[in-house]
């Protein structure tokens, strides 16, 4: 049941005193934790929060409000509000196929959902541009029907839609198959149609680990630079989205720009963060 | 609803599951597929479920063939070894779950569904669990749950996947007593699934053997123990002592009383309560020496030696009531004589 293994509440029996390691290894093992997260965590998220407000509030407030960013804001929501819903449909069906079916290629297409994660994401932006550029397979075709893919918010929307596609499968494949598909075997037996066991039986068993996925896939839409820097063509105003905004600003100096810009991104991580802690906490209540 | 399945074969890749069965369930009966692990029982009700397709053959319910038929149209109810209750909803809504699905022509109202869930519940002994969630029941209770549930759309046939098989003895045997009672009460014929020969025989009024996806027999309890087909039969239900001609003493098997019935039978099955014990007097040439005893409540179970044997042949069982084994006043080291009432003879 549980993907996600956070013991929150002290559910387990205490250790038994041979297996407790000595206090000088504990306390060692703990210190170094924390030094690692310190330094590269705590550190640089407090390193954005100083560099942004280094020049006051006033300067930091008209840095986010500068025309560039807000629609740079906009964009990073638009392509979000398009993939993860687009990939949240993928996801379920690709795990449905997955785990309750036989078919040829089945392990082909596992294999084809983790390819994301293998790939450098400026490949991936890459692969979009020999795809669809001017010079690309389907260059020729596209200018004919004046389609624009790379350089336009299209290409931005595809690269991310490749680079998320994972994040939802990835979380329900293998819970999906850890439950079994037993209790939708009762439910058909009782006579509810496909759709309506899957309504009423497999989405309330995968509803946590479903967001969770969710979750995921919108932080990575959200942050994304690599392939979106690759297809975007760094348009200011129009193509660049927030990842893209604050490289823009930090190579032309404008520090506080590019860390007010990168003040959001830690508060969309951080948010990101509390909601998954709270996600895992709600998987281990039940 | 009878049942009738026509040269079913199945196979999983190289494996064949099950092979040429054929089949006939009369209506209203209490049907137990009995084998061992792997012989195809689960797979061959599956087929009847519809949750498994065939290969080869037909399945043929009420006469109305429905090999190709899904399984949400069957008519059947299907409970799962490990209950497969829905974990997120009540116990309540769990039983209800085949009467809310029904289309809108079908579909009773809200009153009518409630009355009929709770009157289910009251039938499993089960009302007061109403609002609780799977996970606060115990095994024995998920199981009549499961068992309601599959009720509720008032199946034709009732199929049970091993039913018992994940639960205590002593709830398996007070559950075991509870369907049997439960079939009487509705009369729906039932098919179940299990590899305990001893619940196939006290359970079922039909059994039907499998053994490497093939039928060995199908008879009644009575037919099947006292009337085994063949040599698996007769292993496989109930105690037996096997004493082959060939190998043992042909000599000790007559002064046993036993002799073949016909020429090319070597191997005999004898029950452990076709062994008579009679004690002997200790200068006596005696065919067998008593090892040991076990108690096993109303019945004694014997451990024999065959006298003049090698350390490595089997003992012979023998079984006789508490009662007859306190006036034979035997202890371990007798010699004793016995004789063989019946035999079952096999090549």
């Amino acid at each position: 049941m549980n993907v996600i293994q956070l013991p929150v509440n002290k559910l387990v029996a205490p250790k038994p005193q041979a297996l407790q390691d000595p206090d000088w290894v504990r306390w060692s093992l703990i210190t170094i934790a924390i030094s690692f997260i310190s330094l590269f965590i705590l550190l640089p998220l407090g390193l954005v929060i100083v560099k942004a407000f280094s020049k006051g509030i006033e300067a930091y407030w008209s840095a986010l409000s500068e025309p560039d960013t807000l629609s740079a804001i906009k964009l990073t929501l638009i392509t979000a509000a398009v993939t993860v819903p687009l990939n949240t449909l993928f996801g379920v069906t690709a795990a449905w196929a997955v785990t309750r079916f036989d078919f040829k290629g089945k392990s082909l297409l596992t294999t084809l959902i983790d390819l994301p994660f293998s790939v450098s994401p400026v490949i991936s932006g890459f692969i979009f541009v020999l795809l669809f550029g001017a010079e690309g397979w389907f260059g020729d075709w596209l200018v004919q029907h004046q389609i624009k893919i790379i350089f336009t918010i299209s290409g931005i929307v595809l690269a991310t839609l490749f680079i998320t596609f994972p994040f939802v499968a990835r979380q329900l494949i293998p819970l999906m198959q850890e439950m079994g598909s037993q209790e939708e075997e009762a439910a058909l037996s009782l006579g509810a149609s496909g759709w309506r066991t899957f309504w009423s039986v497999t989405l309330p068993n995968i509803k946590w680990a479903l967001l969770y996925g969710v979750l995921l896939c919108n932080a990575r839409a959200m942050g994304e630079f690599g392939a979106v820097s690759v297809v975007s063509g760094h348009i200011r105003g129009l193509t660049n989205t927030l990842p893209l905004h604050v490289e823009v600003n930090y190579n032309e100096y404008n520090i506080v720009g590019a860390f007010a810009s990168a003040s959001i991104l830690a508060a969309l991580a951080v948010l990101t963060l509390i909601l998954k802690t709270a996600l895992e906490w709600q998987q281990a209540r039940r | 609803m009878s049942i009738l399945l026509s040269n079913i074969s199945k196979q999983f890749g190289a494996f064949s599951a099950l092979s040429n069965i054929n089949l006939e369930i009369p209506e209203g009966e209490l049907v137990a597929l009995l084998g061992p692990s792997g012989c195809g029982k689960t797979t061959l009700l599956r087929i009847i479920a519809g949750l498994e397709q065939a290969d080869k053959g037909r399945v043929l319910l009420s006469g109305v063939d429905k090999t190709t038929q899904n399984v949400s149209k069957r008519g059947i109810g299907f409970v799962f070894q490990h209950y497969a209750l829905f974990r997120h909803m009540t116990v309540f809504e769990n039983v209800a779950f085949g009467l809310r699905v029904k289309p809108r022509r079908e579909r009773l109202d809200n009153e009518t569904i409630t009355k009929k869930v709770h009157a289910l519940l009251e039938l499993v002994q089960l009302d007061w669990l109403h609002d609780r969630y799977p996970d606060q029941l115990s095994g024995g209770q998920r199981q009549r749950i499961a068992l309601a549930r599959a009720l509720a759309v008032e199946p034709s046939v009732l199929l049970l996947d091993e039913p018992f098989g994940a639960l205590d003895a002593s709830v398996r045997k007070d559950l075991r007593q509870w369907l049997r009672n439960l079939h009487h009460e509705l009369n729906v014929t039932s098919i179940f699934v299990t590899h305990d020969q001893e619940e196939a025989m006290e359970v079922a009024s039909q059994v039907v053997v499998l053994n490497h996806g093939r039928i060995e027999q199908q008879g009644t309890p009575s037919d099947i123990y006292d009337h085994p087909a063949n040599a698996f039969v007769s292993r496989f239900i109930g105690q037996t002592n096997i004493f082959d001609m060939a190998e043992q003493d042909a000599d000790w098997l007559q002064i046993a009383g036993l002799l073949p019935t016909q020429k090319e039978s070597k191997i005999a099955h004898v029950r452990p309560h076709d062994i008579i014990i009679e004690k002997t007097s200790a200068n006596q040439d005696a065919p067998a020496t008593l090892k040991d005893w076990q108690h096993l409540g109303a019945l004694i179970r014997l451990e024999l030696v065959k006298n003049g044997s090698n350390a490595n042949t089997p003992s012979v069982f023998a079984e006789m009531p508490n009662e007859q084994f306190k006036q034979l006043a035997l202890s371990r080291g007798d010699k004793v004589a016995l004789q063989i009432r019946q035999a079952h003879w096999f090549q």
